[in-house]
């Protein structure tokens, strides 16, 4: 039986083609879900299966502002620059992300914990400046409740690393 | 028995609906069978969210910035003791006539024909949707009318597309309705790209099955036995909802084979969009489902004639398709009752920016900008002075506030300079400086230039630099001429609309604010304090605490003070980093 799941994987999307037109961005979209990113590999798969060149499915990659052909951070932070977020000040709000985190507009920290973007509009323009931490939307920032935002999330992933480490000093002990 | 209804569109849920609705949950797992309680989506007063309603009978209080506190009130008071918290109540609905509530000004213009269903219903159910009148519509336009009566039936009511450019959409349907082909296909451009538009979000999200339903009204006049739905991928809620209404609608039979008897088939599919603000442009979004680079191409031959897969195709936007059902239910006399003479109907606005009121308002066509801004909007934030609107986003422009007067249709708005768009409206004020907001449009366009036309992409480009130059203070005589000079030339050799319409937010701030360029030009000055190389810095003292991470940050050691004492920037040292500005956990640096 054929359920949703199924539908998503990639592998078996890859496997299912056949030869309908149209397949190539869904194809890419699931190897992004699939992987986190696109990696060179799952060109080469897409390419041998829907026999379009390598050099077009990458020229449709980096087209699309979705594909991304490096693997993401932990977090993936959104900022919103659109007309109303950028009229409240969204500038400010991305130069603060930057600074506090250490990376500039399309980056992932060394650490592999953030990952950030900038997207044209969210949609939730009466909470504007609003940014996306994952899948959860912050509204009405300034550059203090953002650095506290960010710092929270920070801690919350040391305490998880300092967890962990003890968790493992007590299996070894 | 009293429902409770939490709004839960993309607004409700960022401000917190999930939380609110958990705990109902959690009141309700404690009180069995108090109520009964239901999701909905965008309500429309965005700046007021979360909203939760409490209906019972014809009564419906709906009460606004609820936090998780509030709810366990509502339920002790209202829901148990019948007694209404007047001081939360955003709007009193009593047997549909709007009564009471802090929010009534907002909706006093409102006409809801686009938006009958959002914020009422629920939109994972079908049976809602019925029971609000829902496919009445589709059994309409298949039982009783031939494909000619539904394209007349259109046609009568004066619609026209609601995606911007205004093209009469019976018009449209009869183009695509004349070609004969074995395949014709219904697209729905859910790609909404604006950024400051999000009318298409909240219908996607709130009414998903009125899309549909005009989707299939649209296949049956033309002929067409098949649809996709191109929506962009930012917007996951409105996916998993269409993606909910196609299953459901498919179950209950208005989707397949022999609809309803009529032996009219039709089926429906989503394809996501991947991120292309070009793709918003028919052609490129094609393109864009054929699995190709979003590209556009000439035209003709239309979209009508040969469209998608090469095929006699319609395109039309979500907000034009919402129009139909109703349109079919109530007639085109009915429709066309509302608005001015050549803009037939009521369009859907997304207030953002620096109103008051920011949210989602629907009203007859031809009402004013001041009555957007100023009554349904509430006026400015913080008692600032209106300075303009922004109209159209990218491909728009900014109506000075002086033009208040002018009438939202399709006659009026082009003759300013902006254009109608797809209904974003963003409100500035006096901090705004309309320099920098064309940088801001032309910078976007710039970035989303497809790189086709040779115009498009070398002169969105040319014109950024110099915007940018005026913005930094470098700005040159002779600046604002090589601007014109090169927009106009971009607007005539661009292929699609993108081209055509990028210079717009340079052209019209050029047209009205002139002065200001010319301020940043020769005096090297922003009138509005905005730009950050040309303005001072400050230190708030009722704000500082004299922490001196300011100081420390400062690249080139221009700010000074003691520990816990006030500190001051000196602005012949500052290079204008915004550093402070980022850097301070009080926000007391700001600009003048």
């Amino acid at each position: 039986m054929i359920t949703t799941g199924m539908e998503d994987n990639f592998n078996y999307r890859l496997w299912r083609y056949d030869g309908a037109p149209g397949e190539l961005i869904p194809l890419l979209q699931s190897a992004q879900d699939h992987f986190g990113y696109i990696p060179r590999r799952a060109i080469s798969y897409i390419s041998g299966v829907t026999g379009i060149p390598e050099s077009e499915v990458y020229g449709v990659i980096t087209f699309y502002s979705q594909f991304r052909l490096q693997p993401m951070g932990k977090y993936l932070i959104r900022a919103c620059a659109g007309t109303a977020c950028h009229v409240s000040g969204s500038k400010t709000i991305i130069e603060t992300i930057e600074d506090e985190i250490g990376i500039e507009v399309g980056g992932t920290t060394e650490d592999g914990l953030f990952t950030f973007n900038t997207v044209a509009c969210i949609g939730c323009c009466s909470l504007a400046p609003v940014i996306m931490i994952d899948d959860d939307t912050y509204g009405r920032l300034t550059p203090s409740s953002l650095r506290k935002l960010l710092r929270q999330v920070k801690r919350k992933e040391q305490r998880a690393t300092a967890t962990e480490a003890e968790a493992g000093c007590r299996d070894r002990a | 028995m009293t429902k409770v209804i939490v709004g839960m569109g993309t607004c409700g849920l960022s401000a917190g609906a999930r939380q609110v609705y958990e705990k109902l949950e959690g009141i309700l797992g404690a009180n069995p069978g108090a109520f009964e309680l239901s999701g909905t989506s965008c309500i429309g007063m965005c700046y007021r969210e979360p909203l939760v309603e409490i209906r019972s009978g014809g009564e419906r209080t709906i009460y606004g910035g609820v936090t998780e506190e509030l709810v366990q009130e509502i339920f002790d008071r209202h829901v148990r003791g019948g007694e209404i918290l007047e001081e939360h109540v955003a709007l009193g609905i009593s047997e549909g006539e709007i009564g009471s509530g802090s929010e009534t000004e907002f909706q006093s213009l409102q006409e809801k024909i686009v938006l009958r269903n959002c914020g009422t219903i629920d939109p994972e159910s079908i049976e809602e949707y019925e029971k609000a009148g829902g496919y009445e519509g589709l059994r309409k336009a298949l039982l009783e009318l031939t494909p000619e009566g539904i394209i007349d039936e259109i046609k009568a009511s004066g619609l026209r597309g609601r995606g911007g450019a205004g093209f009469p959409t019976g018009l449209k349907w009869s183009f695509a309705a004349g070609n004969d082909a074995d395949k014709k296909y219904v697209v729905c451009n859910a790609d909404e790209g604006d950024p400051g538009a999000f009318m298409d979000r909240s219908v996607l999200e709130g009414d998903p099955h009125a899309i549909l339903e005009g989707m299939m009204i649209c296949g049956r006049a033309i002929g067409a036995s098949f649809g996709y739905i191109y929506c962009r991928a930012e917007y996951p809620l409105a996916i998993r909802r269409l993606t909910i209404a196609i299953d459901e609608a498919r179950e209950k039979g208005y989707l397949g084979e022999d609809i309803l008897g009529s032996g009219f088939d039709f089926d429906i599919k989503i394809k996501q969009g991947a991120g292309a603000f070009v793709c918003g442009e028919e052609t490129a979004l094609f393109a864009s489902i054929e699995g190709q680079r979003g590209m556009p191409r000439i035209r003709p031959p239309f979209p009508a004639e040969k469209g998608l897969w090469g095929k006699p195709t319609n395109n039309n936007n979500v907000e034009t398709f919402a129009n139909i059902p109703w349109i079919i239910v109530n007639g085109a006399g009915a429709y066309a009752a509302f608005g001015s003479e050549k803009s037939r109907g009521t369009k859907v606005f997304a207030l953002a920016g620096k109103v008051l009121r920011g949210g989602l308002a629907e009203v007859p066509m031809g009402t004013t900008i001041n009555d957007l801004v100023h009554k349904i909007g509430g006026g400015i934030k913080e008692g600032r002075k209106f300075k303009a609107v922004q109209m159209g986003g990218p491909s728009g422009g900014c109506i000075p506030a002086d033009l208040g007067q002018t009438p939202v249709d399709f006659e009026s708005i082009p003759a300013t300079g902006a254009i109608m768009g797809s209904g974003g409206l963003v409100v500035l004020d006096d901090t705004t400086c309309m320099v920098e907001m064309a940088r801001f449009f032309l910078e976007f366009t710039q970035n989303e230039s497809c790189g086709k036309c040779t115009f498009c992409r070398v002169g969105t480009l040319r014109m950024l630099e110099i915007l940018t130059r005026i913005t930094k203070g470098e700005g040159e005589p002779g600046d604002i001429e090589k601007l014109v000079e090169l927009g106009e030339k971009i607007k005539e050799a661009s292929l699609c609309g993108l081209g055509q319409t990028a210079p717009n937010p340079v052209l019209t701030t050029i047209r009205y604010y002139r002065d200001e360029y010319e301020a940043h030009i020769n005096e090297k000055r922003c009138p509005a304090a905005s730009c950050e190389a040309l303005v001072d810095f400050n230190i708030d003292p009722e704000k500082c605490t004299g922490c001196t991470l300011c100081a420390k940050n400062c690249p080139v050691d221009a700010i000074s003070g003691e520990p816990k004492k006030l500190h001051v920037i000196d602005n012949s040292i500052c290079v204008r980093c915004g550093k402070c500005i980022t850097s301070c956990n009080f926000d007391a640096v700001y600009k003048s």
